[in-house]
C-alpha cells in the first residue's frame, strides 16, 4: 500500500533528442510495422498461394490468346514477355490497393488505436505500412518470376537487374498502398472502400502500359497514362526483368517519378492518419 | 486502499480543465474538470453513451477536443500530444492485440514503437509477460488466447515503456469472474509496486467500489459527482449502495435532457458515426 512520501515516478525512458537519435527511432518504428507484416506472412503462408492465382490466370488465359495478335508488343519482344512485366506490376498493385481495407479492419478491431497512441511519428507508421506492402509485393514478384520462367519468358537474372526490379516493386507497392491508406482515412468504412477500390484499380491498370503500349491509345488516354505512376513502374520492370527489355522513358526518370509520388503521398497520409483514431 | 492523507500529498498527474467534445449536435463530453493524483486508481462510471470512452480517447490524444484541454504527466494533450503519448499507456475497450501475431511478437511491436532501448527489449518483454502470467503462452498466436489472456497481454503491451498514466477502458468487459479478478490483481499490483496512475472505466459497480480510490460518475457527458465510494454513498443516505448513488445522480441527470424521437435519433447516429 502507498506510504506517505510516495516513491518517485519510475524514470521515463531516455529518449534521445538528437537528430541521429530521432532518426534511429524513426527507422526502428518504421521497420517494426513492416516486421509485424513479415511475421504475419510467416504464420499464414497460404495467403501467398491464393494471391498467386490471379497472375496465373492473366498470363495463361489472357496472355496465351493475346500472344496470337500481332503488333501489340513493340519490336522483337514476344507478347507473353511483354505482358509478364505488366502482370507483375498489376499483381503488386492489386495487393497494395486493398491495404486501406486492412487499415479499416484494424481500426474496427482496435489494433490501429494501439499504433496511434504510441509516440511513433505518424509518418513512421505510414511508411511502415508502405514498406509492408512492399514486402508483399516482393513475394508476388517471386511468384510471377517462377511462373514467367515456366512459361518460357526470357528473363534476365543479372543480380543488379533483380535488385532494380525489387526496388521498383517496393516503391510501386508502397506508393499505391499509401494512396489506399489515404482513401481509407477519408471513407473509414469497408463498404464504401470496396466500391472505391474497384473503381480505382480499373483505370490505374488499364490507363497504363501494363498490357499494351501507350502508342495504341487515343491521345487523351495516353495523356492520362503518362500521369499514372504505374506506367513508370512497368517501364522499369520491362527494362530490367526481360533480356531484351528497353526503357521508354529512361530508368532515372522512372525512379524519380515513383520516388516523388511516394514522398508526396506519404506526407499526405501522415497528416491524415490521425483521423483513423476518431 | 491507501489512506487519503498519503494520496493527497502526491503530485497531480492528470489535470482536466473544461474538456469538451461535440459530435454535431451531441455534446459527448461537456466541460469536464478533474484532477487525478499520482498513484491513484481512478474509476469513471456512467451509462453507455455517457461519454467515458470519448473522454479517454481525448486524454490519450486519439481524438482532439472541441474546446478545453488537459495535461497528462505534465504535457498538454492539445499542444504537445506527441510528448504526452510517451507517458501514456492505453488499453482500449476494443481488441488491440493483433490476433495474427504471437504474444511475444505483439510485445516486440509495442516495444519498438515506444522506443524501448534495444538492449532492454528482451528483458523487459520477458518480465512483463511473466508478471501477467503469459510466459508459457508467449509464442502462441494471440488468435488462440482466451479473453482474459488477451486483456493481460494488452496491459503488458501498454506497460513496456513504463508510462506514468495507464488508461484502461472497460478492462474486464466480457471476462468471467476469475479472469476479471486476475486482471484487477495485476492492476493493483502495478499501482502498489510502481505507483502508476490508473484511470479505469467500468460499468460494474462492485468492482469499481472494490478497487478504485476515487470515482467520478458521468452522465450526459458531465461529471455528476466525484469522491471515494464512501463519500458518494454518504451523499444519498446511511444505507445507500453505489447502485443507489448511480441511479439517484445519473438517472436524474439523464432525465433532464430526455428529448424527442428526432433528438434521440440524431444523438444515436452521431454516436455511431463517431464510434
Amino acid at each position: 500500500m502507498a506510504k506517505s512520501g510516495a516513491p518517485a515516478a519510475p524514470p521515463a525512458i531516455t529518449h534521445e533528442r538528437t537528430m541521429a537519435g530521432a532518426l534511429e527511432s524513426f527507422v526502428t518504428q518504421t521497420f517494426a510495422v513492416a516486421a509485424a507484416e513479415v511475421q504475419k506472412l510467416r504464420h499464414d503462408p497460404l495467403e501467398l498461394l491464393t494471391r498467386a492465382v490471379q497472375p496465373v490466370l492473366w498470363l495463361m488465359l489472357f496472355g496465351e490468346v493475346m500472344a496470337r495478335v500481332r503488333g501489340v508488343a513493340p519490336g522483337n519482344i514476344p507478347y507473353l514477355d511483354y505482358l509478364a512485366a505488366g502482370i507483375l506490376a498489376q499483381s503488386a498493385l492489386f495487393v497494395a490497393i486493398f491495404y486501406g481495407i486492412s487499415a479499416i479492419w484494424e481500426r474496427d478491431l482496435g489494433v490501429l488505436q494501439r499504433y496511434l497512441v504510441s509516440p511513433a511519428p505518424r509518418a513512421a507508421l505510414v511508411l511502415g505500412k508502405a514498406l509492408s506492402a512492399g514486402v508483399r509485393g516482393l513475394s508476388q514478384a517471386i511468384i510471377v518470376y517462377i511462373l514467367a520462367w515456366l512459361l518460357g519468358v526470357s528473363l534476365d537474372f543479372n543480380p543488379l537487374n533483380i535488385l532494380g526490379v525489387a526496388a521498383a516493386i517496393v516503391l510501386g507497392s508502397g506508393l499505391f498502398a499509401t494512396l489506399s491508406l489515404i482513401i481509407a482515412c477519408i471513407v473509414k468504412t469497408r463498404e464504401r472502400f470496396m466500391g472505391i477500390g474497384q473503381v480505382l484499380t480499373m483505370p490505374i491498370f488499364f490507363a497504363s502500359n501494363a498490357i499494351y503500349p501507350l502508342s495504341l491509345m487515343p491521345d487523351w488516354l495516353r495523356a492520362v497514362s503518362h500521369a499514372n505512376p504505374l506506367t513508370y513502374e512497368v517501364d522499369i520492370l520491362r527494362t530490367l526483368m526481360l533480356r531484351k527489355g528497353l526503357s521508354d522513358y529512361g530508368l532515372a526518370l522512372d525512379f524519380a517519378v515513383l520516388a516523388a509520388a511516394s514522398a508526396v503521398l506519404v506526407a499526405v497520409a501522415a497528416r491524415m492518419y490521425r483521423r483513423m483514431g476518431y | 486502499m491507501p489512506d487519503d492523507s498519503a494520496l493527497a500529498q502526491t503530485p497531480i498527474t492528470v489535470e482536466i480543465s473544461a474538456l469538451t467534445r461535440r459530435f454535431g449536435d451531441l455534446t459527448a463530453v461537456d466541460h469536464v474538470n478533474l484532477s487525478i493524483r499520482q498513484g491513484e486508481i481512478f474509476g469513471l462510471i456512467g451509462p453507455n453513451g455517457a461519454g467515458k470512452s470519448t473522454l479517454i480517447r481525448m486524454l490519450t490524444t486519439l481524438l482532439p477536443p472541441t474546446s478545453g484541454t488537459a495535461t497528462v504527466a505534465g504535457y498538454d494533450i492539445v499542444s504537445a500530444p506527441a510528448e504526452a503519448r510517451r507517458h501514456i499507456g492505453y488499453v482500449p475497450q476494443l481488441l488491440s492485440a493483433d490476433g495474427s501475431l504471437t504474444g511475444y511478437e505483439n510485445m516486440l511491436l509495442s516495444a519498438r514503437l515506444y522506443g524501448v532501448p534495444r538492449k532492454e527489449r528482451e528483458e523487459r518483454i520477458a518480465r512483463a509477460l511473466a508478471r501477467m502470467g503469459l510466459t508459457e503462452a508467449a509464442h502462441h498466436l494471440v488468435g488462440h488466447f482466451s479473453g482474459g489472456m488477451i486483456r493481460r497481454l494488452e496491459i503488458a503491451q501498454s506497460l513496456l515503456h513504463r508510462p506514468q498514466v495507464l488508461f484502461l477502458d472497460e478492462p474486464t468487459v466480457g471476462l468471467d469472474p476469475s479472469a476479471r479478478e486476475t486482471v484487477w490483481e495485476r492492476v493493483l499490483d502495478l499501482r502498489n509496486r510502481f505507483h502508476r496512475t490508473m484511470i479505469v472505466t467500468s460499468h460494474l459497480m462492485d468492482e469499481v467500489e472494490e478497487f478504485c480510490d476515487r470515482i467520478a460518475l458521468i452522465g450526459n457527458g458531465r461529471i455528476v459527482a466525484v469522491g471515494t465510494a464512501a463519500e458518494l454513498k454518504a451523499q444519498i443516505g446511511p444505507d445507500a449502495t453505489l447502485d443507489d448513488v448511480f441511479i439517484h445522480l445519473v438517472a436524474a441527470s439523464e432525465g433532464e435532457k430526455e428529448g424527442s424521437y428526432g433528438e434521440v435519433r440524431r444523438a444515436r447516429r452521431a454516436a455511431r458515426d463517431h464510434a
